[in-house]
C-alpha cells in the first residue's frame, strides 16, 4: 500500500492530526480496509459456531449427490469421452457454486442489511474511513471465509477420494477467483438496490446459474441453443475450472475460464468503484 | 379469542403483500419450473439411462415431481416463519404494536399462520399446475396432492414458528436452514428413495415431517402405495401444527407481555 | 482560555506537523485560525445547498462558525438541520454552494476532516453486534488509535456515560438513554477539535443531560467547537453562543441567544388560558392590547414590556382566562414567531 497515492495521503493525516493524540504511525499505515478486517473479527469471534456451520452446507449437498443421485446415476462421459464417476463429476461444481453462493450472499444481501438495518456503516464513514475501506474490508473478508469452506470441502473430497490428479490443490486458488469475480458483481449490484424486493432479482439469477451450469450433468445432455448459452455462464467457467483440476482434465480452455471470471471481477469492481459512494453517502 | 381478530392479522398480512407480492410470485412459477427442468428433465436423462446398479420403477421426473412439491412447500413454511417472524418481534416491532390493539397473541398467531396458508395454497397449486405441464402428473392426481402439501408446509410454519420466537438474533435462523431443512430438502426422499440411505440414518428420515409429506404427495400425485398409512403421516403433520402453535403462542406471550 | 484547562492539550498540539497548518502556534490559540491565511471560520458555508432527487432540504444558506465556538441550529422539523450537519459532517454529498470544514472541501479530503471531528447522529447507529466497550475501541480503530490509547479513553468516557457496569453488555438490550450516552461518549474518543451533536440530549434524563452540558462546557472551554442542534430552547439558550433558526431549508434569523429574544420578542409575555377550542375566539377580543398576539392550539401569548399591565387590560375587556403565566421572554418566544406559528402579527 506504501507506493499508492493514498495511502500517503493517510499517513499526511497521521502526521497532522493523529500524531498529535501519541498514536504511533505505523497503526494507521496498514489502512482502513484492515480496520473492517477487525470489526468483523470482533463480531465473529463470539459467534464463530456460525461460521463453522457454513462448511456443512455443501457437505451435506455432496453427502446427498453421493448416496442418492450418484447410486441413481453411475458414471458420466464427460467432454473427453472419458467415464467419470458421478460424485467425483458433481463434488467440484457444488465447490465452484458454494464460491458463488458466499460470495453473492455477502456482497449483496449481508451489505444491504448492515447499511439499511444495522446503520454499521454509517457510524463507519463518520470516521476517517472510506467507503473504498469497507468495500475492500468487506470483500476481502468474505473472500477470506469462502477460503476456509473451500479448504475444509477440498479436504472432504481428497478424503472421499473425489480428486483424481495433483492438479486439484490449484482448486483452491480458483474458489478465490469465482468468489472475487462474484462478490465485485453482487456488490455492484447492491450499489443499484433501493429495497429488499430487489433482491427477489439476485435468486432469479443465482438459482438458474445455479441449476444450468453443467453443474448437475455434462454439457452434452443440453439441447444445442442451451450448450451456447450455458457458456455466458459465469458459474460454468468456474464450474469447469475447478473439475478440469480435481479430475486432472486439463486443456487450452482453462485459460479462456480463468479470462472470463478475471474480467467479470474487473468490470464488477469498475461499476463498484464509482457507484460505491452513491450506496453510502447521501 | 376471535375469528374476526385473526381475520385482521391475516389482512395486515396480505396488505403488506400487496407491496411485496412481485418477486415472490415469479419465484413461485419460475423455482418449479427451472428445478423440474434441470432435475427432473436433465438430471433424469442421466438417472433413466444410469448405470449406478440401483434404479426407480418411475421415470426419475415423475418420481421427483411431487416430492419437490413437499419441499417447496416446506420452504415456503418455514421461510414465511423465519426472518419475517424475527422482523415482527424485533426489526419493525410490528407484534408489538398489534398487540397494543384489542387482538391478542392466540389471534395474531393464528392468523399469522393463516397468511401462511393463503400463500401456500397459492405456491403449492402453482406447483401442481406446471408439474402437470411438464407431463409427471395428470391434473386431478396434481391437484390431490395440494392439500397434504399445504399441511406440511403449515407443520414448518407452525414449529419454526415456535422456534423462532425464542431466538435472541438471526444467526438461530441460519443454523435452522442449515441443520434443519437443508438436510430434509436433501436426505427425506425427495430426490432418492430413504432405502438408499445408509440402515442406520434411515428410521431418522422417518420421523422427518418433510418424508411424510413427501409421502402423502407422491403417493396422491402418482397413485402409489404408501409406506406407512397415510393417516399416521396426516395425524403426525396435524400434531406438528397443534403443538407447534401451542408453543408458538407460549413463548409469544411470554415474551411479548411482560 | 485558561490556560490550566489548555495544559494537557498543549502536550498534543505540541506534537502536531500538519503540513496544511504551516504555522504550528496556531493550535496553541484556538482563538486564532486554524489556517492563518484563509479565515477564521471552522466552517464556512456560501448558498449551501442539499437537495435529495427532487426535495430541497437545504436551500442555498450562508453561515459562518468560529474556532472555539459553540454554533446551534434550530428549526422545526424537516427544517434541514440533520441534513446541514451530515454535509458539516463530510458523509452527505453537497448540492451546490461551498462548504469549508477546517478550510478543506469536504468532497475533496473527507476523510482528513472527518478525522478530526466528533459525530453524535440524531439517530444511534451504534454497532449491534458489539458489547459496549467494543464498540469504543473498534470506532477508536477506525481512526487509527492504538489499543493503548482507546482503553485510557474509553475507561473514562465510560465513566462520564455512566455506562461502566454495562461495559461488557451487548448494545441491543439497553435502554434509549443509556445508548445515547455511549454514542455521544463515541463521538468524543478521537479527542476531535469540532464536535457536531445533532440532538444530543434527546431521551436523556435530567442528569445525564446536565453531566453532558458540564462535559460540552469543559470541552469548549478546551478550545473544542462545537455545533449543536436541538429542539430544546433552554438547551440552545444555556450551550449556544450563536445560533441560527432554520425553516423550510433557510436561515430566518442568526445571532446570540439574548439579542434574538431582543430583536424578535418583547421583553415580557403574557400566555392565557381559555377553554378548549376557543383560543382564537378569545384572542380576537385582545386586539391592541399587546405588541404582538400569538394564538397556539392550547393557549394565546400576549407579547408585551409589561406582563402586569397586559394581564389588567385582559380583565377589563371583561375576559377571564382558566390561568394565566407572566413571564420573561425566552427563545421558544423567537422560536415560534420565526417558524411560522404566528398568526397576529
Ligand atoms: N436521506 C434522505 N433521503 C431523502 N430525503 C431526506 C433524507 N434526509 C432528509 N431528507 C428530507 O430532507 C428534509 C430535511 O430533513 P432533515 O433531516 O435535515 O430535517 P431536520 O431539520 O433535521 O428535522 P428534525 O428536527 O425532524 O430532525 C426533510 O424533508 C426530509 O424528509
Ligand atoms: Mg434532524
Amino acid at each position: 500500500m506504501a507506493g499508492n497515492p493514498d495511502a500517503a495521503g493517510t499517513v499526511d493525516l497521521v502526521s497532522s492530526t493523529l500524531a498529535a493524540r501519541a498514536v504511533p504511525a505505523p497503526v494507521l499505515a496498514g489502512g482502513g480496509a484492515v480496520r473492517m478486517l477487525e470489526r468483523n473479527y470482533l463480531v465473529y469471534r463470539r459467534i464463530w459456531p456460525v461460521i463453522i456451520s457454513g462448511f456443512f452446507e455443501p457437505i451435506f449437498y455432496l453427502f446427498s449427490i453421493g448416496i442418492g443421485i450418484g447410486a441413481l446415476v453411475g458414471d458420466v462421459t464427460i467432454a473427453n469421452g472419458e467415464l467419470v464417476d458421478y460424485t467425483a463429476f458433481v463434488a467440484p461444481a457444488l465447490l465452484a457454486a458454494s464460491a458463488m453462493n458466499g460470495a453473492v450472499f455477502e456482497s449483496t444481501f449481508n451489505i444491504f442489511f448492515k447499511l439499511k438495518y444495522g446503520k454499521v456503516y454509517d457510524a463507519i464513514l463518520s470516521t476517517p474511513m472510506k467507503t473504498r475501506d469497507i468495500a475492500i474490508g468487506e470483500i476481502a473478508w468474505s473472500l477470506g471465509r469462502g477460503l476456509i469452506y473451500a479448504s475444509a470441502f477440498i479436504l472432504v473430497m481428497a478424503a472421499m477420494g473425489l480428486i483424481e490428479s495433483p492438479w486439484g490443490i490449484l482448486a483452491l486458488p480458483a474458489t478465490l477467483l469465482i468468489g472475487f469475480a462474484f462478490a465485485a458483481c453482487g456488490m455492484a449490484a447492491t450499489t443499484f438496490m433501493n429495497s429488499w424486493q430487489d433482491f427477489d432479482l439476485v435468486n432469479l439469477i443465482v438459482l438458474p446459474l445455479f441449476l444450468f451450469s453443467a453443474t448437475f450433468y455434462p454439457l452434452s445432455v443440453y439441447p444445442d441453443i442451451f450448450q451456447t448459452l450455458t457458456q455466458l455462464s459465469p458459474l460454468y467457467h468456474g464450474v469447469q475450472l475447478i473439475r478440469s483440476f480435481t479430475l486432472g482434465t486439463l486443456s487450452i480452455d482453462l485459460f479462456g475460464h480463468i479470462a472470463f471470471l478475471v474480467a467479470m471481477g474487473g468490470v464488477g469492481s469498475y461499476i463498484t468503484s464509482r457507484r460505491l459512494e452513491k450506496l453510502l453517502l447521501s | 379469542m376471535t375469528i374476526a381478530g385473526s381475520l385482521r392479522v391475516v389482512e395486515a398480512g396480505a396488505r403488506v403483500y400487496r407491496r411485496t407480492w412481485r418477486g415472490s410470485v415469479i419465484s413461485t412459477f419460475l423455482n418449479p419450473t427451472l428445478y423440474l427442468l434441470a432435475m427432473g428433465i436433465g438430471l433424469g436423462e442421466l438417472v433413466d439411462n444410469g448405470t449406478g446398479g440401483t434404479s426407480l420403477d418411475i421415470p426419475y421426473l415423475t418420481f421427483l415431481a411431487p416430492g419437490l412439491m413437499a419441499a417447496a412447500a416446506m420452504q415456503t413454511g418455514a421461510g414465511d416463519a423465519a426472518y419475517p417472524v424475527m422482523a415482527g418481534i424485533k426489526w419493525r416491532k410490528t407484534y408489538e404494536a398489534t398487540l397494543a390493539t384489542p387482538i391478542g397473541v392466540p389471534e395474531l398467531l393464528l392468523g399469522h399462520l393463516g397468511w401462511v396458508a393463503v400463500r401456500l395454497i397459492f405456491v403449492t397449486t402453482v406447483f401442481a399446475l406446471i408439474m402437470t405441464v411438464f407431463d409427471a402428473t395428470t391434473l386431478t392426481e396434481g391437484m390431490s396432492a395440494i392439500a397434504p402439501a399445504v399441511l406440511t408446509g403449515l407443520a414448518f410454519a407452525a414449529t419454526v414458528t415456535a422456534y423462532t420466537a425464542r431466538l435472541k438474533n438471526e444467526l438461530g435462523i441460519a443454523s435452522m436452514f442449515r441443520f434443519a431443512i437443508i438436510p430434509m430438502f436433501l436426505f427425506s426422499g425427495t430426490f432418492f428413495p430413504i432405502e438408499q440411505l445408509p440402515n442406520y440414518i434411515e428410521p431418522l428420515a422417518f420421523i422427518t415431517p418433510l418424508w411424510h409429506g413427501v409421502e402423502l404427495c407422491r403417493g396422491l400425485a402418482l397413485g402409489q402405495d404408501f409406506t406407512v398409512h397415510p393417516l399416521v403421516s396426516v395425524a403426525y403433520l396435524v400434531l406438528l401444527v397443534v403443538a407447534g402453535a401451542w408453543l408458538a403462542i407460549r413463548t409469544l406471550r411470554g415474551r411479548l407481555i411482560s | 482560555m485558561p490556560a490550566i484547562v489548555q495544559g494537557a492539550r498543549v502536550v498534543c498540539s505540541g506534537a502536531r506537523l500538519n503540513p496544511d497548518e504551516d504555522e504550528l502556534p496556531n493550535n496553541l490559540h484556538p482563538g486564532t485560525s486554524v489556517n492563518g491565511s484563509m479565515s477564521s471560520s471552522l466552517v464556512e458555508a456560501r448558498g449551501l445547498t442539499k437537495y435529495f432527487d427532487e426535495l430541497v432540504a437545504v436551500d442555498g444558506i450562508d453561515f459562518d462558525v468560529a474556532e472555539g465556538e459553540a454554533f446551534g441550529f434550530l428549526g422545526p422539523n424537516g427544517a434541514g438541520k440533520s441534513s446541514t450537519m451530515r454535509m458539516i459532517g463530510a458523509v452527505s454529498p453537497v448540492t451546490a454552494g461551498t462548504l469549508a470544514v477546517l478550510g478543506m472541501d469536504p468532497a475533496v479530503d473527507g476523510p482528513k476532516i472527518r478525522a478530526r471531528l466528533g459525530v453524535v447522529p440524531q439517530e444511534d447507529n451504534l454497532d449491534q453486534e458489539l458489547s459496549v466497550y467494543e464498540n469504543l475501541l473498534i470506532y477508536g480503530r477506525y481512526f487509527g488509535l492504538s489499543k493503548n490509547v482507546i482503553d485510557e479513553r474509553a475507561a473514562e468516557l465510560l465513566q462520564f456515560a455512566q455506562l461502566e457496569d454495562r461495559r461488557d453488555s451487548p448494545v441491543e438490550p439497553l435502554s434509549g438513554g443509556m445508548k445515547r450516552r455511549l454514542t455521544i461518549a463515541r463521538g468524543l474518543i478521537n479527542q476531535p477539535d469540532l464536535l457536531l451533536l445533532d440532538e444530543p440530549t434527546t431521551g436523556l434524563d435530567p442528569q445525564a443531560r446536565h453531566l453532558l452540558w458540564d462535559r460540552l462546557y469543559r470541552l469548549k472551554q478546551q478550545g473544542v467547537t462545537l455545533i449543536i442542534t436541538t429542539h430544546y430552547m433552554d438547551e440552545a439558550e444555556q450551550l449556544c453562543d450563536r445560533l441560527v433558526i432554520m425553516d423550510k431549508g433557510n436561515i430566518a434569523a442568526e445571532g446570540a441567544p439574548r439579542d434574538l429574544i431582543e430583536r424578535y420578542s418583547t421583553r415580557e409575555v403574557l400566555e392565557l388560558r381559555f377553554p378548549v377550542g376557543t383560543q382564537a375566539v378569545n384572542a380576537a377580543r385582545l386586539d391592541g392590547i399587546a405588541k404582538k398576539t400569538e394564538v397556539l392550539p392550547d393557549r394565546v401569548l400576549l407579547y408585551t414590556d409589561d406582563a402586569d399591565f397586559a394581564h389588567t387590560k385582559v380583565l377589563e375587556v371583561g375576559l377571564i382566562p382558566e390561568s394565566t403565566v407572566s413571564r420573561r421572554s425566552t427563545l421558544e418566544d423567537v422560536f415560534l414567531r420565526l417558524t411560522g406559528r404566528s398568526l397576529v402579527d
